[in-house]
């Protein structure tokens, strides 16, 4: 198993810059997670790794080794495409040993390879058939089981599940994440789906408009967001954004906010670097679901929360939890509560806001503010 | 379409059914009497061709016109029938349909699956090929062919053949491989294949449908052509195209019709076997080829 | 610290590897370049020299493209070119999509109707040139089958007819092609979305006004490259007229493409068989350009 280094990749298509400067590191066995909306250079930087397109500049290391000139056979790696690329006039069987067909490994060898990865795979059943006999869960694991055949120094991914139905990807995924743990993988692994990124990876790098905005662990990249982008991005409902300025309240830092019946202020517990500079001007501030909940249970007193009196507008059930809907400061806000502390639309009712995990971005540049 | 369900009476339906059935076979005759006629009158004598009229059935059936055609009947100056010149055109066309369709396979292969800067306009350039008459470039090419000392040969046909034939194969390949995922060349670069392998064991396998449209569109093209032919061959290296049309327009002697027409299905005899055996293929290649092309 | 560390060649193998797309597109292009548009260039400047029985290079003007306009039998080419494509076409159209409305009717054997209707197209324009010679003789042929069945004054002489000569080709010619189109119209037809037919028929509206005011202008691209395809063969005509007429009686039914036969290769007019063939080109390009770009700007707008 091997790191991955890629050093200031640069890919241009005509007179576009798909990928502007990319700079990504990870060790063996890590489980790196390439996210991002589409378009945004995933599947270009994949395949830049892979070999299968060059860079405009830049290097990409394989185990401490710069393999730019190396052809994709010789980078020892494998790779799970998004349409499964099985091989439609091949059994199951051949696609999975044509890679070491290829590779001259002698054909007792790859009768066992092919076994023993069936076994793992449970696709035992399914080895003499045609790729068009399979169902798209069953393809799925073929093409899985292409890549582990092989036993490459890294398997590559490119939105491995996204043509499978919402209930087959959730298993797919956990299947993943154990063959992770079990194979001690490298693995890069592109997605779109913030879920995706958040459950498999180890080490995630958010993409957009061809740059990385934030590489970083997954709760890292969850409660200290780089930027606005990345705070919008990751996480579901996405993070509330608010509008306010920065006012001080007795040597403490508060947020100012307004709603239809009046203006209200929240005080900021820590963050008092972050913020100082900001007296008096307007920053965005961002507050997940979550850390809205349900006021009046009494536990307000000492703790960090701070309550206010909302009208909701909407309301959302999800099962688990409720989502309330409600406007300050001219912004929708969504808050998550308990089913059982839910109000009904219209009706006001007491939301309990922590700001223990708010983060608060420069209105100009989008960037997280921070300590100077 | 033409699910008119509701029907308000039986009447009208029927009628309106009945004149569009009437109708079809109407064309249905028109279109086959000129081969019905090709026939009964390659089997009439002379005679009763003077005697009869066009759709008269032959009185007694005789296939001496046919034998004339194939071997004896005489095309200008020669007179040895259409059988040598057949054989042309068995020789030079075979080999052409099968280079044209193997070079362009491989050239759609490489404008979908290893396409590089620029090669979208090369497509277009060569597609324009296709638009070309002709007529524009036979002066030069007799020079060249005269140049390269294969003027009046076998070789010449195949060379000129397969030359304007590659834009249509080219084409042909490239619009069945554009459906082709791309992924699939990837995965087997990175399964180790290279560029002849993948062809050969991922592509080609996956080809036998647009391989038959093309051979049997190219077999279709190249043996009816005619144009080529009269301009690049004379004498008895001539299709049997350019055989057929001086066979008939020999104004020495008694016009033979029944020879004429004997001489005429023996020509288009090898495109209509491949047509009746698979015609399905043929259509497809006619609309291919064309809403594109 | 870069590729520095790495080997600054690449291995000799990935380097042919890499350029085989290229190599094996090359002979290709080479072909095209060369015999495609390198020869319309020759063509070109063949067409503006003196060459009569051998090429010469030594540029003269327009004197071939001068000479071919006084010329008479240039004049009957280019005006028979005129009405057999339009009639050609328009016959085409006419017949291909009748066929192919009366096919999608649901009807029994639509397979072998087709085949039939379609099988002309396997044909060589000689073989068809040759059966419509003998079924137009004029003594022998349709005349003396319809006089036979009692209409003792009719003639039909068009074949030997100079003012008529030309009808003849379109006669043979829409025989050939017009199955083509219809196919082109039936795959049209197969490819609209039953359900707006369906709801039509739900808004009341009878079947010859759903086709009227539905399904036939939903075939505009069909007949967009009909028409293309049509025209294209129409301009290239040759040897449909070579095997029906000759171009006769005279040269009464010459078209461009025989009359570039004629003077480029059997009388010894190489220039002005040039010039000819230069003309036709442009004729292609004059029909064919506009509707493409035309099908093309539609298409991109949607
Ligand atoms: N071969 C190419 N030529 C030109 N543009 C390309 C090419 N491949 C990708 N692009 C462009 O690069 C951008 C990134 O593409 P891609 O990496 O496929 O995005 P993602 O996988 O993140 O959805 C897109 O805007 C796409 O249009
Ligand atoms: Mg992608």
């Amino acid at each position: 198993m091997a790191s991955l280094e890629v050093r200031n990749v640069r890919r241009v298509f005509g007179s576009t810059e798909v990928l502007k400067d990319i700079n990504l590191s990870i060790d063996s066995g890590d489980f790196l997670i390439l996210v991002g909306p589409s378009g945004c250079g995933k599947s270009t930087l994949l395949n830049i790794i892979a070999g299968l397109d060059t860079p405009t500049s830049g290097d990409v290391l394989i185990g401490d080794q710069v393999v730019n000139h190396l052809s994709p056979k010789d980078r020892d790696i494998a790779m799970v495409f998004q349409s499964y690329a099985l091989y439609p006039t091949m059994s199951v069987r051949k696609n999975i040993s044509f890679g070491l067909e290829m590779r001259g490994v002698p054909k007792e060898e790859r009768a066992k390879t092919v076994n023993r990865v069936a076994k793992i795979l449970q696709i035992e059943h399914l080895l003499d058939r045609k790729p068009s006999q399979l169902s798209g869960g069953q393809r799925q694991r073929v093409a899985m089981g292409r890549a582990i055949a092989r036993d490459p120094a890294l398997f590559l991914f490119d939105e491995p599940l996204s043509n499978l139905d919402a209930k087959l990807r959730v298993e797919m995924r956990m299947e993943i994440k154990l063959l992770h743990e079990r194979l001690k993988a490298t693995i890069v692994y592109v997605t779109h789906d913030q879920i995706e990124a958040m459950t498999l990876g180890s080490r995630i790098a958010v993409m957009h408009g061809g740059e990385i905005r934030q590489f970083g662990p997954p709760q890292e990249i969850y409660d200290e967001p780089a930027d606005l982008f990345v705070a919008g991005f990751i996480g579901s409902p996405s993070m509330n954004f608010i509008r306010t300025e920065v006012v001080e309240r007795g040597g403490d830092i508060a947020v100012q906010l307004k709603t239809a019946s009046g203006a209200f202020a929240l005080s900021v517990p820590g963050q008092q670097a972050a913020l100082r500079p900001w007296i008096g001007k307007s920053v965005i501030l961002g507050l997940r679901p979550e850390q809205i909940s349900a006021g009046g249970n009494g536990q307000t007193a000492g703790s960090k929360v701070q309550e206010q009196r909302l009208t909701i507008d909407l309301v959302e059930p999800t099962g688990p939890d409720t989502l309330l809907f409600t406007q300050i400061s001219d912004a929708t806000v969504c808050a998550r509560v308990r089913p059982e502390h839910a109000c009904r639309a219209g009706e006001t009712m007491a939301l309990a806001f922590d700001l223990s995990k708010a983060v608060f971005f420069d209105p100009q540049s989008e960037k997280r503010l921070r300590a100077p | 379409m033409a699910e008119h369900a509701e029907v308000r009476t039986a009447g009208p339906r029927l009628l309106g059914r009945a004149v569009i059935y009437a109708l079809l076979i109407l064309l249905a005759m028109y279109y086959l009497a000129p081969l019905f006629v090709m026939v009964s009158t390659s089997v009439k004598t002379l005679d009763e061709i003077r005697a009869g009229n066009l759709i008269a059935l032959p009185a007694e059936i005789t296939l001496s016109a046919w034998a004339k055609a194939w071997s004896s009947a005489c095309t200008g100056v020669d007179c040895s029938g259409l059988r040598g010149n057949f054989w042309n055109s068995v020789s030079f066309v075979v080999p052409a349909v099968l280079i044209s369709t193997l070079i362009g396979a491989f050239n759609g292969y490489v404008l979908t699956m290893w396409r590089f800067r620029g090669s979208d306009l090369l497509f277009t350039l060569l597609m324009i090929g296709c638009f070309i008459p002709f007529q524009v470039v036979l002066l030069p090419m007799a020079q060249t062919l005269g140049w390269l000392g294969i003027a009046n040969s076998t070789t010449g046909l195949v060379f000129v053949h397969v030359v304007y034939g590659l834009a249509f194969t080219t084409l042909f390949f490239r619009n069945f491989y554009v459906s082709v995922p791309q992924e699939m060349t990837k995965a087997a670069r990175i399964d180790g294949a290279g560029f002849f392998r993948i062809f050969w064991r991922i592509i080609l396998p996956l080809s036998p449908p647009i391989i038959t449209v093309t051979v049997i569109w190219q077999f279709t093209q190249i043996w009816n052509d005619f144009l080529f032919g009269v301009v690049f061959s004379s004498g008895e290296r001539q299709p049997i195209t350019v055989a057929l049309n001086n066979l008939v327009n020999t104004s020495t002697g008694v016009k033979e019709y029944n020879v004429d027409m004997a001489a005429a299905i023996i020509a288009a005899l090898p495109t209509l076997l491949v047509y009746v055996v698979a015609g399905k293929y043929f259509v497809r290649g006619l609309t291919a080829g064309s809403v594109k092309g | 610290m870069s590729s520095a560390a790495s080997p600054a060649f690449k291995r000799l193998g990935d380097v042919v590897e890499q350029a085989l797309p290229k190599l094996v597109l090359g002979p290709t292009l080479l072909a095209s370049l060369v015999f495609v548009y390198g020869f319309i260039l020759w063509t070109g400047w063949l067409s503006f020299t003196e060459s009569r029985m051998l090429p010469r290079y030594e540029l003269a003007g327009l004197v071939q493209y001068i000479s071919l306009f006084q010329n008479d039998r240039w004049w009957v080419a280019l005006t028979n070119l005129a009405v057999f494509g339009s009639l050609f076409i328009l016959v085409c159209l006419a017949v291909g999509l009748l066929m192919a409305v009366l096919l999608d009717q649901r009807i029994r054997a639509e397979g072998a109707l087709r085949s039939i209707y379609l099988y002309p197209m396997a044909l060589s324009f000689i073989v068809t040139g040759t059966a419509w010679k003998w079924i137009l003789n004029p003594s022998l042929g349709l005349e003396r089958l319809v006089q036979q069945m009692g209409f003792t004054d009719f003639t039909f002489d068009w074949l030997v007819n100079p003012d008529m000569s030309i009808y003849t080709v379109v006669i043979a010619g829409a025989w050939q092609s017009s199955g083509f189109v219809m196919a082109l119209f039936l795959a049209g037809l197969r490819g609209i979305d039953e359900s707006i037919i369906k709801a039509a028929q739900v808004d009341g509206a009878s079947m010859p006004r759903i086709y009227l005011s539905i399904v036939i202008p939903s075939l505009r691209p069909v007949f967009l490259s009909a028409i293309i395809i049509l025209a294209h063969i129409a301009i290239k005509s040759f040897d449909l007229v070579m095997a029906l007429t000759g171009g006769g009686p005279g040269f009464s039914s010459d078209l461009p493409a025989t009359f570039m036969y004629a003077f480029g290769f059997t009388r010894n007019q190489i220039g002005l068989g040039a010039a000819s063939a230069m003309m036709m080109l442009f004729t292609v390009a004059a029909v064919v350009v506009p509707l493409m770009y035309s099908e093309l700007r539609r298409q991109r707008h949607g």
